[in-house]
């Protein structure tokens, strides 16, 4: 599904990544856990494609095709879906109008048909309700005067609306209560099955609570240092970053 | 837009009973010589068989202009025009026009099929010769004769309510004392050069009259933009709404049209009596030059309502993303106690283009109310200005004005200005005015390239949100239009 190979990047002629190697199986869900500034959200927008990030060695594959040659949108129609760590406001933009075209821009490359508005907005209301969120989540501008939280969660609506292979979350848990956070893991959990992988970016372990990982990856100074299962988040949450890390090296 | 007379005369001689719609015919036998001088308005006026007193005033717009010089106040730039090189009366064809769609600009078919518009219609738009091939023939006259049944229906139900609406130069034979009541009373003959030029010159235009209590019974839309293309590049406009009437009218097409007059100078006068309210919407998409700045037309339009009434309302929405240079400022005059006045505006720069655009709100009646919202983007290398003035004379007390002006740039290397004047007289007005200058960002962008959408379509959402509370003023059918035109205008300027 997605194979890194000595991944290196590098934003403004500073290195980030530093060779990563990682592999997700399809239908499995990996967590990437780590200390501020180890490279998380690096990654996450290396896999994305976005723009300001310099690959400077290495490779990434997704189901066989070479992700790091793609522009962003055709990874997007290829099954990536990112949950921005901090979701973008476009004023302006209706929620479902800009799901809609996103939906359809999708569905085309898929060679797929597009849903005109009734069909699309019958399915978008349906996952709102299940996910326990107001309708006027779908009325609003994109993410304009949206609480923390409430941005987070437009981003798991938007997973569930657009059906990613693989999804991304990069700290989707930050700055959520207690409520957000059972949201939010619902949200991915829903989506959990054969055809649906993921890579959970996250600072604490009490999310991995909620999304019970099947492989956890410690990230610092641009490196995994440690790899395991499950257990290894609460080693971590025993021993912190610096007991690890300093192990590792 | 000689093409499209050349069609209409087609369309003439094929229809036995004569297509009597008062647009001056036997253009190939009218041609003015070039130039302008008291002897071009005679014959203007005499071969449009006008009335001693329209010759009068006509001349005496001219000997105003004679006396005026070209404004240069505008943030705009380009060469100097030479007024004696242009043919004011049924200027003649210069080249042939495309002989089928096979010879018109690839871009341009491209442009046509992105806006959605009907293949017959694109050939007319595109100028395609009539008559010139079999098929090229059929098409362009098929849409005439649509449009022409579709138009008579339309005058019917009209005529039932009482609205006169017909081409200026008819009301001029058929309405006389009501032409001559109200034209020039508000953009007078020497209110400017352009519009002096324009009143001595001007070919045709339409003419609106909506008698008291009428709330027009049809947005006059769908007829004018099949008709409107014959106006010419001295185009002269006149609606009239009686004491509580109601009147929304729209002008412009969303397709880029080929002419071959780079000049254009109209003047658009309304007049709102109590109670009375006219939505004036245009949507203007002339060629703006190719990519360097070639060509291109010059809009250099006055364009003002007086709310003469009580309670009266004159709201003004544009859409403007064609021309090389647009000057042009929609404005009211606020006369009536409790009158409103309304701007909403959308203007779209590209590659060399250039707009110095904005409104005047001059507020003379007790508690007048005036709402200004501007919204420009710049791309390219391209220039736009708001230039906007608020007056509130001393008598108007309790007058009201907002004011905002919201600027979009795309790219480093396109300005946007904000040139604001307020003048208040009067203690107990409030003005306020708010401005913004915003980028689209490159997170907003990726964003949406995360989510599937391409880079253009990107563009063409944050855009069209950008100009929502703009574009929801357009009559429904075409704000749907407008939404692609933006984002059409724009191809190409990222990345």
């Amino acid at each position: 599904m997605l194979e890194i190979r000595g991944l290196s990047a590098a934003i403004d002629d500073k290195p980030i990544l530093q060779g990563i190697d990682l592999s997700v199986p399809q239908g499995e869900v990996h967590a990437i856990m780590g200390p501020n500034g180890s490279g998380k959200s690096t990654l996450a927008y290396v896999l994305s494609g976005r723009e300001d990030y310099v690959v400077t060695g290495g490779s990434a594959t997704f189901d066989g095709h070479d992700l790091l040659a793609m522009a962003p949108e055709e990874r997007a129609a290829a099954g990536v879906f990112l949950a921005f760590q901090y979701p973008v406001e476009l004023p302006g933009v209706g929620n479902a109008n800009f799901l809609r075209t996103a939906l359809n821009a999708l569905r085309r490359s898929r060679g797929e048909s597009e849903l005109d508005a009734v069909q699309f907005l019958k399915m978008a209301r349906a996952e709102t309700k299940r996910l326990a969120m107001p309708d006027d989540m779908l009325r609003r501008n994109v993410n304009v005067g949206f609480s923390g939280g409430e941005k987070k969660r437009n981003e798991v609506l938007q997973m569930a609306i657009l059906r990613p292979k693989l999804a991304i979350l990069d700290e989707t848990d930050s700055g959520l209560d207690i409520d957000a956070l059972r949201i939010v893991a619902d949200g991915v959990n829903a989506l959990r099955g054969p055809d649906f992988s993921a890579l959970v970016i996250t600072h604490y372990q009490r999310l991995l609570e909620h999304i019970v990982p099947d492989r956890v990856h410690v990230l610092a100074g641009g490196r995994i240092v440690r790899s395991g299962g499950p257990e290894l988040a609460h080693e971590l949450e025993a021993k912190g970053y610096a007991g690890m890390v300093a192990e590792a090296a | 837009m000689t093409a499209e007379t050349e069609t209409l005369d087609t369309v003439q001689s094929l229809t036995q009973s004569g297509y009597k719609w008062g647009w001056e015919t036997d253009i190939e036998m009218d041609l003015a010589p070039k130039g302008l001088n008291e002897g071009t308005i005679r014959l203007i006026s005499s071969r449009k068989q006008e009335p001693e007193w329209l010759l009068a005033w006509r001349l005496k717009a001219f000997a105003a202009w004679q006396q005026m010089t070209e404004p240069h106040w505008a943030r705009v730039e380009h060469a100097p025009i030479d007024y004696q090189d242009l043919h004011y009366y049924a200027a003649p064809k210069k080249k042939p026009g495309p002989k089928s769609l096979d010879e018109v600009d690839p871009e341009l078919l491209k442009t046509y099929e992105k806006l959605g518009i009907p293949l017959k219609e694109r050939a007319i738009l595109a100028g395609v010769d009539p008559g010139s091939i079999e098929g090229g023939s059929q098409v362009a006259v098929d849409a005439v004769f649509d449009s022409v049944s579709v138009a008579t229906t339309f005058r019917e139900t009209l005529k039932k309510s009482g609205v006169i609406f017909c081409p200026i130069s008819e009301a001029v034979r058929d309405y006389p004392e009501l032409v001559q009541q109200y034209l020039g009373t508000v953009v007078p003959v020497s209110d400017n050069f352009f519009a002096a030029l324009n009143s001595a010159v001007f070919t045709d235009g339409s003419f609106v009259y909506i008698p008291k209590g009428v709330r027009c019974p049809m947005e006059l839309s769908t007829y004018f933009r099949i008709n409107a293309r014959n106006s010419g590049q001295f185009e002269r406009t006149l609606i009239i709404a009686d004491a509580g009437a109601y009147v929304s009218y729209l002008e412009g097409c969303t397709a880029p049209m080929r002419d071959e007059n780079q000049l254009h100078a109209a003047v658009v006068e309304l007049v709102a009596f109590d109670d009375a309210q006219i939505k004036y919407s245009t949507v203007q998409n002339w060629y703006p030059g190719d990519a360097e700045g070639r060509g291109g037309i010059y809009n250099f339009v006055t364009k003002r309502g007086a709310c003469r009434g009580a309670r009266s309302k004159i709201s003004w929405t544009q859409v403007e993303t064609g021309s090389a240079i647009t000057w042009k400022y929609p404005s009211c005059v606020l006369q009536g106690d409790d009158s409103v006045g309304e701007f909403y505006s959308v203007a779209v720069t590209n590659n060399c283009q250039q707009a110095d655009t904005g409104t005047k709100m001059i507020h003379i009646g007790k508690r007048t109310k005036s709402t200004i919202v501007s919204k420009g983007i710049s791309a390219g290398r391209s220039n736009n200005t708001y230039r906007g003035l608020v007056r509130v004379l001393p008598q108007a007390a309790g007058a009201r004005n907002h004011t905002q002006c919201d600027s979009l740039l795309i790219g480093d290397h396109c300005g946007a200005h904000t040139v604001p004047y307020i003048e208040s007289r009067n203690p107990t007005a409030k003005v306020e005015h708010e401005a913004t200058t915003s980028k689209i960002a490159d997170d907003q962008l990726f964003y949406c390239r995360q989510r599937g959408l391409s880079e253009e379509d990107a563009v063409g959402l944050i855009v069209n949100g950008f100009c929502k509370e703009v574009l929801k003023e357009l009559p429904m059918e075409f704000a749907v239009e407008a939404q692609k035109l933006l984002a059409v205008s724009l191809e190409g300027s990222v990345g």
